[in-house]
């Protein structure tokens, strides 16, 4: 993570709104397309939202990345809540433990271009996801 | 906590989101039409988010809850004013509001909504007879 | 064969002292190779600034064309081959406006000195260091031109996807050419950015000119369409031909219950009626 990279502590609905804003203005200052922009701030929203809900809080932190050849923003979700036993069945489109919509985790990988997610039962969930300008 | 505003217009309630809603709020939106169409007997809702830059899971079930609940109520809803880039989004997501109607923008929003009223009680019709009155993408 | 300091500087005085005959041999020259198509007085000018740079980098001992006295000089090649490209001269006649300078330099040692011994290793030497300035230029003219067909390939990008309006409250893409990723994700944008603009409850996406369909591109009409229909919108598909509509089949993909029509006429036909119903409806209430 470079040094400009920003942290949220998620504990209530108002920081999953302030990590929407911080994304946003990240994406634009990277010069993402809108709607290239409007996928992450989704994909945000909807990861900022299970590490408050499924992860019972933790933090977001957000961060310019470049490779070189592509300028992007990389986004890092962190909870030490219960952690995801079957990730297979947890990425199938409409399986829901939370009453939602079960589109949050397959929903979100769609709209990334990199999506890598580590998680324990019992230590909690990381994910990282990437979008790159085109 | 901020509250979305509900404006009576003839027979129709008119919501205008203009701020990036908690979750809360849109729970309490979600009450609040309810309580406004029993209160006002309208027959139409419009819920106009053409100023929300993103829609994500959460708020797609609430607007799916809201016009299920204004069904009930005997109250059509319709989403209007939809930016494209969230429509691209949504699609990308998988979210595709089924039983929500949508159009353009508010005025066509409310000839949609005097159309819907007109089918109602014509029931000789065929069931999606105006174009922009077929309910929002079903799944393919 | 590098320049030596002796060299170099002998060179320098050469060309600061036959100035004047060395230029306008060298615009001679190159004026016949590109037969008129830049005036004599452009040439005369470019070429009396290149003078200067030659003879400033050669005073500075400049030994090849990669060393720092060399620098301005390398700017000045630079800037030349990128004004000839965009002015749609070939590579070669660039470089042979630089490869022309060593007659014109070969002419003026030939009167001057009667053809002494040094003057001639000199201009030995001094040739191959044309040639390496005259070869950059080349390499710059191909860099120029690189960016010049990235540009068009862009506002091809931009030209090749129009959006019209066809009636009221009716648009058209008349969709020409093969469709990638890229571009159909210009379409797309562009198509749902002019329904809201006009308020079009309609559109008609007609893919006559896409000679072929397969799995990636048919996503991307149905994403379209999808995305169109959750703002509000009704998309209808138009020009078909046979092979595609047998390839869709093959293929498997699910048009649903999107309109297809054959051509774009029917696809207003049968807009311009559902339109219709609409309005009758509305006078009845």
């Amino acid at each position: 993570m470079s040094e400009q990279g920003q942290r949220i502590e998620v504990a209530t609905d108002q920081d999953v709104v302030r990590v929407r804003q911080l994304v946003r203005t990240l994406a634009v200052a990277v010069k993402l397309s809108l709607v290239d922009q409007t996928k992450l701030v989704t994909a945000a929203s909807e990861l900022a939202r299970n590490t408050l809900v499924y992860g019972g809080g933790g933090s977001v932190e957000v961060a310019p990345v470049d490779n070189g050849r592509r300028k992007g923003i990389r986004i890092v979700f962190s909870d030490q809540g219960p952690g995801i036993a079957d990730l297979d069945l947890a990425f199938t489109d409409g399986y829901t433990s939370g009453g939602g919509l079960g589109l949050g985790l397959s929903g979100a990988r769609r709209l990334v271009d990199e999506f890598d997610i580590v998680t324990a039962v019992g230590e909690g969930t990381t994910i990282t996801v990437t979008k790159w300008c085109r | 906590m901020e509250r979305v505003p509900v404006l009576k217009i003839g027979d129709i309630l008119l919501v205008s989101i203009q701020i990036d809603m908690e979750d809360q709020v849109a729970l309490q939106l979600q009450e609040d039409l309810a309580d406004r169409i029993v209160a006002t007997g309208c027959h139409g809702v419009i819920i106009d988010i053409s100023a929300l830059d993103i829609v994500d899971s959460f708020v797609g079930r609430t607007l799916a809850t809201i016009a299920a609940i204004s069904k009930v109520l005997d109250a059509e809803t319709v989403v209007v004013g939809m930016r494209p880039a969230v429509a691209i989004t949504l699609v990308e997501l998988g979210l595709s509001l089924p039983g929500i109607r949508t159009a353009l923008n508010v005025e066509l929003g409310m000839e949609l909504l005097a159309r819907v009223r007109v089918d109602h009680f014509d029931d000789d019709d065929e069931e999606d007879a105006g174009a922009t009155g077929t309910p929002a993408a079903s799944d393919s | 064969m590098t320049l030596s300091a002796d060299e170099a500087a002998r060179f320098a005085a050469l060309l600061e002292e036959h100035q004047e005959s060395l230029v306008t041999t060298w615009t001679e020259h190159v004026a016949s190779t590109l037969r008129g198509r830049l005036s004599h007085a452009e040439l005369q000018r470019q070429n009396s600034e290149l003078r200067r740079g030659f003879r400033q980098a050669l005073a500075g001992s400049a030994q090849d064309l990669a060393g720092e006295p060399a620098a301005e000089l390398r700017a000045q090649l630079a800037e030349l081959s990128a004004t000839r490209a965009r002015q749609g001269f070939t590579a070669t006649e660039t470089a042979v406006s630089i490869f022309s300078f060593k007659d014109a330099v070969l002419t003026t040692i030939d009167a001057a000195s009667g053809g002494d011994a040094i003057a001639l290793r000199d201009y030995v030497a001094f040739s191959s260091f044309v040639d390496e300035a005259a070869l950059f230029t080349f390499d710059s003219y191909v860099r120029v031109r690189e960016e010049l067909i990235a540009d068009q390939a862009e506002q091809l990008l931009e030209l090749s996807t129009p959006v019209v309006k066809l009636w009221e409250g009716v648009v058209a893409v008349p969709l020409v050419g093969t469709l990638d990723s890229a571009r159909a994700q210009v379409v797309m944008e562009r198509l749902l950015q002019t329904l809201v603009d006009t308020g079009s409850p309609y559109a008609i996406i007609d893919i006559t000119g896409v000679p072929a369909v397969d799995t990636q591109v048919a996503q991307h009409v149905l994403k379209t369409v999808v995305a169109a229909r959750l703002m509000g919108a009704d998309c209808i598909i138009s020009g078909i031909r046979p092979q595609i509509a047998q390839t869709i089949v093959a293929l498997g993909i699910e048009f649903g219950d999107i309109a297809t029509k054959a051509s774009l006429a029917d696809a207003l036909r049968y807009v311009l009626a559902k339109a219709g119903q609409t309005k009758q409806k509305r006078r009845e209430l």
